[in-house]
């Protein structure tokens, strides 16, 4: 939202009780973010158009059951964020996630980053799992001299294909195939067939949310203990706005 | 197949290339269709009749032409069962394998065709002469076992029949030469009704009774816009695909939407298993269709639509294409329809590529707009933002020709049929274990034993209403009515006798959604895939009790979370017997004696170590130290 927008009338409706501003065309994932309530989410990203694949901010919202990126906020609406019940819902999502691809924390690089990793934590995934795991085999590409991709890690969140088109201008990524054979492929045979540089916002350590996309020479940089998801939970940074 | 191990095809397809197309040829293609992206499916559907095969070369050439980029055009050819990125035989067998065909004898006629072909299925022959390949329901089910061959439907197939006409094939017969050997000089009515059978069973008294032409649309014209809103609304016509919305809502918020366009869309995409009605509309009245998609344009403002027709029913395309043009030539489509200045009204066919989400209505506009067939996000609703961005009316085939009937007719004549919030009448696609399986138009509110007696399969078991994403009734329950308030129903009615296996109809139904889930969402594409295997393993009798809490636990995660209606309805196969036939899950589920899963089993788990240890295991391998 622009900061023009602010000027329109504002409405309020509540999340899990707390009262909240909002701007016509806002969704109630902005305005919480605004209001400095963290609803958890993962294809979602700050400065990408709103996707609403990966079902992981799924709300109550007047209480039908509702994608917060793309629902738009409405005056009035009572919104359900961190109940137990949607608390569930989501670690089912997240635990999903983890058997579609292959997430082994302990020998990935994004660990302590991992967006996906951080979720599993907050929503406090303590328990065995229930799934079956899909381990799938993909080759791994690194073709590229400063880029690899393990799309075996690729939570089809697509921030990378959105970040390449909407900010870079480019189209390095897109969806292939359909079910659960639709994943995230590379405009070309391989990653050293396109345009991609490992300056692009694509490519960048925020943009991916787990260890599919790898800056080569760089891993380890930072040791585990020191990572992001190390200094707090994941959403801590927009709940401390509420402070 | 059904884990995440997709890249074999997309591998395949870089370096299996075998026939570079000219670019030439792309070029043309490309500009028959303006080079516009937005008619990607018809460009790659027009590549793959062609040549057999989309190549990474071909779609960087067609990404040229279109102006996108070569991963754009690769996510739609990917996306459709039809497109294929390595090359396909140049005749292509399509064995429909519904439920209802593998109880036909699916089998056996497989077998006759591998075997005369010599290829199994999934395969392409070495010549690139045939392929064999499995495709989900394709329409046919009250004459299956059924295939396509090409463009051309075979139905009510046997082992003898499937012979001769895989040996006829391998003789250099065409497709179309098996229908008749003056295919050629047959009316494409004629080829439609030598391929496929009608069986009308019951005819009612608004669709399938006679009908005159136009005379809706005659009726429509002398009234003002609004006026044939408030009539649809009136006669309480509903949604016939299955979803059942207020017709008359429908079109009166998109004729309220101030926009430079408005468009108008006939989902033909009938999908779900076990229906074929909108088949025997699109060849029995063609016509009513057209009216109704024309009174619906009066009604909303458009002046062009959209005919989405599932690529299953490519055969029905000669013959819906000679009826556009005989309208536009009697002037009742095109400029100034019937003379009235200022009423211009068009309607274009769009061929599907196999995919069933397309009959979703946000992702047949997607498919319509030349992207892969995935939902959109709502709101906007396409009645606000729909085609290309446009308001936009999206309505199944027996609907446009329920309105039409109701313009001629009025509202009050078609409201009196029915029952309270179920008015007029439906036509019902009845297949399975009954002795006259077919399409019969009943008014709504009929019993399921009406149903059954009317199509005598009275000894039924399992009757499954509206198909695998409706629900499983038993026989304490089929004296429950037909109607939008009990037992909703897009049309299909498939009954099953005492000798079916529950599961086994449960665990296709489960494949068939894990094969048609569009991806885009995470319960949907990874969930049912659990769904899947949990019931694979009541199937192989290793369930546990605790498995069938998980699959009530799993369901509701992903009822709750999708984002469009297949996801939404996907578990019922599940959740629906869970109910009516709870002791099919109790009787394959015994409580462990050890506390050990019966699905684990450690010398499968131990073997991969075994390998790479390159020695026995001590303690498992009891015959370690003889």
């Amino acid at each position: 939202m622009s900061p023009d927008q602010k000027n329109e009338a504002g409405f309020t409706f509540t999340i899990d009780g707390v009262e909240v501003t909002a701007r016509a065309g806002q969704t109630i994932l902005e305005a919480a973010d605004e209001a400095g309530i963290y609803i958890p989410r993962l294809c979602d990203h700050e400065g990408l158009r709103h996707q609403g694949s990966c079902r992981v901010c799924t709300v109550k919202a007047g209480g039908r059951s509702v994608a917060a990126c793309t629902q738009p906020a409405e005056a009035g609406q009572t919104v359900e964020n961190e109940t137990a019940h949607l608390t569930k819902m989501r670690r089912d999502l997240v635990e999903m996630l983890f058997h579609e691809g292959n997430h082994l924390c302990p020998i990935c690089e994004a660990s302590g980053n991992c967006e996906l990793q951080a979720m599993a934590y907050r929503l406090d995934m303590t328990d065995a799992t229930r799934f079956p795991y899909l381990e799938p085999c993909r080759a791994v590409d690194a073709t590229h001299p400063d880029i690899a991709l393990d799309t075996n890690r690729c939570i089809s969140c697509g921030r990378c294909i959105r970040a390449s088109q909407d900010v870079d201008g480019k189209g390095v990524f897109g969806y292939v195939g359909r079910g659960i054979h639709r994943r995230v492929a590379v405009n070309g045979d391989n990653l050293a067939d396109t345009d991609a540089e490992v300056t692009d916002h694509a490519i960048s350590s925020e943009v991916c949310p787990v260890g599919c996309i790898i800056r080569k020479r760089v891993g380890f940089a930072t040791p585990i203990g020191e990572r992001k998801f190390d200094k707090g939970l994941i959403g801590h940074e927009i709940e401390e706005k509420r402070k | 197949m059904e884990n995440g191990q997709s890249s074999v095809s997309r591998d395949a397809a870089s370096t299996g290339e075998v026939s570079a197309v000219p670019a030439a040829d792309i070029t043309a293609i490309c500009a028959a269709f303006d080079n516009d992206s937005h008619r990607m499916l018809d460009i790659l559907r027009t590549v793959q009749d062609r040549f057999r095969c989309i190549a990474p070369s071909t779609m960087d050439a067609i990404a040229a032409q279109t102006g996108l980029t070569r991963i754009e055009v690769e996510g739609v050819a990917s996306f459709y069962s039809f497109l294929s990125l390595t090359p396909r035989g140049r005749v292509t067998i399509r064995l429909c394998d519904d439920i209802v065909d593998r109880f036909t004898g699916l089998a056996d006629v497989t077998a006759a065709f591998e075997d005369v072909l010599g290829i199994g299925i999934g395969e392409t022959s070495a010549d690139g002469a045939f392929s064999l390949e499995y495709t989900p329901c394709i329409g046919m089910c009250d004459q299956a076992p059924a295939a396509m061959i090409n463009d051309v439907l075979l139905v009510g197939l046997t082992p003898q029949s499937a012979r001769s006409a895989a040996e006829a094939l391998m003789a250099g017969k065409t497709p179309e030469h098996l229908i008749s050997d003056r295919f050629d000089e047959l009316s494409p009515q004629e080829r439609a009704n030598r391929m496929v059978e009608n069986n009308i069973r019951h005819a009612g008294e608004v669709l399938l009774g006679p009908v005159p032409a136009d005379a809706g649309l005659a009726k429509a014209v002398e009234m003002a816009p609004a006026q044939i809103i408030t009539a649809i609304e009136d006669s309480g016509l509903r949604g016939c695909g299955g979803a059942g919305f207020t017709t008359g809502r429908k079109w009166r918020f998109a004729a309220a939407e101030t926009a430079e366009k408005h468009y108008v869309i006939c989902n033909a995409d009938e999908g779900e298993p076990g229906t074929f009605k909108d088949r025997v509309l699109l060849t029995e009245r063609p016509h009513l269709l057209i009216e109704g998609m024309t009174i619906a344009a009066r009604a909303v403002g458009a002046r062009e639509g959209i005919l989405y027709l599932r690529g299953e029913y490519v055969y029905l395309r000669p013959l819906l294409e000679e009826v556009l043009e005989q309208r536009r030539r009697r002037g009742l489509l095109g400029e100034s329809i019937l003379g009235i200045e200022g009423f211009d009204f068009d309607i274009r066919l769009q061929l599907g590529a196999g995919a069933y989400i397309c009959g979703e209505e946000g992702a047949l506009i997607s498919s319509c707009e030349g992207l892969p067939g995935e939902p959109k996000t709502r709101p906007p609703f396409p009645v606000n933002r729909g085609y290309l961005g446009f308001p936009t009316v999206v309505n199944n085939v027996e609907t446009f020709c329920h309105a039409a009937r109701i313009l001629d007719r009025g509202a009050g004549w078609f409201h009196a049929m029915g029952t309270e919030g179920s008015h007029g009448t439906k036509l019902f696609s009845i297949c399975g274990d009954c002795l006259n399986p077919g399409i019969y138009e009943l008014p709504y509110g009929h019993s399921v034993w009406d149903i059954l007696e009317m199509a005598s399969g009275q000894e039924a078991a399992a009757v499954q209403i509206g198909g695998p994403s409706g629900t499983m009734i038993a026989r304490d329950s089929f004296d429950r009515k037909l109607t939008f308030d009990d037992l909703a129903t897009g049309g299909a009615i498939i009954i099953f006798n005492g000798d079916r296996n529950i599961l086994e109809i449960v665990e296709y139904y489960m494949s068939f959604f894990v094969h048609e889930s569009c991806g885009y969402c995470t319960p949907c594409r990874v969930g049912n895939v659990f769904l899947q295997k949990a019931i694979a393993k009541f199937r192989k009798g290793l369930a546990n009790p605790d498995d069938i809490d998980y699959l009530k636990d799993l369901s509701a995660t992903i009822i709750e979370t999708s984002r469009c209606g297949l996801g939404m309805t996907s578990p019922n196969p599940i959740l629906s017997t869970l109910q009516n036939f709870p002791l099919v899950y109790s009787a394959v589920s015994k409580p462990s004696k050890d506390g050990i899963r019966d699905t684990f089993d450690i010398q499968s788990a131990i073997d991969s170590a075994r390998k790479i240890a390159k020695r026995r295991s001590y303690l498992y391998d009891r015959d370690f130290t003889k």
